[in-house]
């Protein structure tokens, strides 16, 4: 018989509908994975009864001859900045620790009532900030994969959703959830050789996600492949008036709509993100895409996106300024930790003094670091000189890419500039790491739907991935052209397992 | 612009975050070095740019004029919002005494 966490989302959907199997019997064989996975850090807290629970409840509907949803009998990973009813939701944080929500997520019911069941709750940088998943106070996710040369060297399996892309890695879930900011579905998904997109920004409510920069934030699907991104993205998105910023459009059927042949269609490589002193590996695998999407049928045309560089000095202002704002609620009093140390001239301390101690103990290195970032750039005197200035550069941004989209209908880059790298190397300098960043975030900037796609193994032995960056509510046209790339970079390789 | 050890304090309880100077002495340096390279900004022309506001075009909606429309997010629900609070008495959040 097959093992079952082989199987990816669609596979699992379409067999339980068959009855080749039961969805009780997929969510047991994912749960032991799991439960053999500690090794690899990737969950805070997981949750087999309620794997179990919503299988059953699948196996039931099924019984009674009634459909299953678009997700039925599928088992997922939760990245633990989604809100989960009665089960604790920390954003990876000390300041979080032990707050069990009385509400649940948007993005995740509509997963449940989609038929999908909670493996459990994914380790992630600490409230998503980090590109390793060296920021969580429930320690380092470990990445599935190793070197091949001979060392036992540990990875990252990039950040911040690092628990999301080894759960599918590994094959401890056949897909599961990330949000992405500046890059934190794809680069995780680069690094670790799966597929994920970040929709168009508005597309998934960002009701009841642990907020890190609003204007930025977006969750997304992590998956084996592009046919079960396109599943679970449908599952996931939709308008949702408890968010002001929720699009107001029907849910397209994007599994449908897949298509590998991209005759008519012109595809925009961008000049400057052909930096100097490019990752040898990484630009081979980038004219190796472009080769791809020729044979797919595309046109390939040069594109320029002028102000790619200012991307990512633009976005360490945008992100912590909205950071620190919107982590101002953690202060010891509605929920989570409080600290109330002792007055130096005797008695207790004051409300000052308790919030000024909570998130000190509650947060940090780097979650610090962003919020002192963030509540500089937007004091009085340098508002204008950083704030204002960046949001007019991401105006800029964002109107390259809609001068590039009148020449080409979707742009390929690489997603990350090198190959996973080891736990650690980068951890001690902030802007080292940030650099990570530095394909991905332009996009996120422009709200633009992207996704990565696995493209190949570099001499290493370690995954790199393609992004796909596409216009505005044109989720089709990414996933399409990730589809063209899947076809012809048949990507099967996978981590051995040590664990 | 660069910042001092003065000045990261003044951040530091801006934020609402207790910072050893210790810690403050480390800060120094790292937040020089981003606050360095972000200043490239400046070489930008932004003359006739309008600063970004949204990113996606979308109408500020109204709620509908109803009470408790949504149950989630609507009145009526003081347990399960005092639920997860470190301190709670006589249906509020208790907190330190702020009047002497």
């Amino acid at each position: 018989m097959t093992d079952l966490t082989d199987l990816g989302v669609a596979a699992i959907r379409d067999g339980v509908a068959k009855g080749d199997f039961t969805a009780v019997e997929v969510a047991e064989a994912f749960n032991a994975n799991v439960a053999a996975a500690a090794a690899l850090n990737a969950f805070i807290v997981t949750t087999p009864e309620k794997a179990i629970e919503a299988a059953q409840a699948t196996d039931a509907r099924r019984a009674a001859g009634q459909p299953l949803g678009k997700m039925g009998g599928v088992p997922i990973g939760m990245k633990d900045l989604f809100a989960t009813h009665g089960v604790q939701t920390t954003a990876a944080s000390h300041i979080l620790e032990g707050f069990t929500p009385e509400y649940e997520s948007t993005v995740s019911q509509n997963l449940w009532n989609a038929g999908a069941g909670m493996l459990g709750k994914l380790n992630l940088d600490q409230f998503a900030m980090g590109s390793s998943n060296e920021t969580s106070y429930f320690g380092n996710v470990i990445s599935p994969w190793r070197r091949n040369d001979g060392g036992n060297a540990a990875l990252a399996p990039g950040g911040s959703s690092g628990g999301s892309s080894t759960a599918v890695a590994a094959r401890l879930a056949p897909a599961a959830t990330g949000t992405d900011t500046g890059g934190s579905i794809r680069q995780p998904a680069a690094f670790t050789g799966i597929s994920g997109i970040k929709p168009t920004y508005g597309r998934c409510s960002r009701w009841g996600i642990v907020a890190f920069a609003s204007s930025l934030d977006q969750a997304g699907p992590m998956a084996r492949d592009v046919r079960d991104c396109a599943i679970m993205l449908e599952a996931m998105a939709g308008f949702d008036p408890k968010d002001a910023t929720s699009l107001d459009l029907p849910v397209p059927q994007w599994e449908a709509g897949l298509s590998g042949d991209l005759s008519g269609r012109r595809v925009g490589v961008p000049a400057e993100y052909r930096m100097d002193g490019m990752d040898a590996d990484v630009a081979a695998s980038w004219d190796q895409g472009i080769a791809w999407l020729k044979d797919a049928g595309a046109e390939i045309v040069e594109i320029s996106l002028p102000h790619t560089k200012y991307a990512l000095p633009a976005y360490y202002i945008i992100a912590p300024a909205e950071a620190s704002s919107n982590l101002a609620r953690y202060d010891g009093v509605r929920y989570g930790l409080r600290e109330l140390p002792a007055k130096e001239s005797g008695g207790g301390a004051g409300l000052q003094d308790m919030y000024a101690a909570t998130r000190a103990a509650g947060f940090g290195a780097e979650v610090k670091r962003r919020i002192m970032i963030g509540t500089y750039v937007l004091s009085a005197g340098f508002y204008d000189a950083y704030y204002t200035q960046a949001q007019k550069v991401r105006t800029l941004i964002a109107q390259d890419f809609n001068s590039a989209f009148s020449a080409c209908d979707v742009i390929l880059a690489p997603t990350a500039p090198t190959a996973a790298f080891g736990l650690g190397e980068k951890s001690d300098d902030p802007l080292a790491m940030y650099l990570n960043d530095v394909f991905a975030v332009p996009a996120s900037l422009a709200g633009l739907p992207a996704m990565s796609v696995p493209a190949g193994l570099n001499r290493e032995g370690l995954p790199l991935g393609l992004q796909i960056i596409g216009k505005a509510f044109d989720e089709q046209g990414v996933l399409n052209a990730g589809l063209a790339i899947e076809q012809r970079a048949r990507f099967s390789a996978r981590p051995e397992r040590w664990w | 612009m660069s910042v001092d050890t003065a000045t990261v304090a003044k951040i530091a309880a801006l934020a609402r975050i207790k910072v050893s100077e210790a810690e403050l002495e480390a800060m120094v340096p790292e937040l020089n070095g981003i606050l360095a390279w972000v200043e490239q900004l400046g070489e930008v022309d932004v003359s006739g740019v309008e600063p970004m506001t949204a990113v996606i075009e979308n109408k500020l909606r109204l709620r509908e004029d109803t009470i408790d429309a949504d149950p989630l997010t609507g009145g009526g629900r003081r347990d399960a919002v005092l639920a997860n609070a470190p301190a709670r008495q006589d249906g509020f959040f208790g907190v330190p005494k702020v009047i002497e």
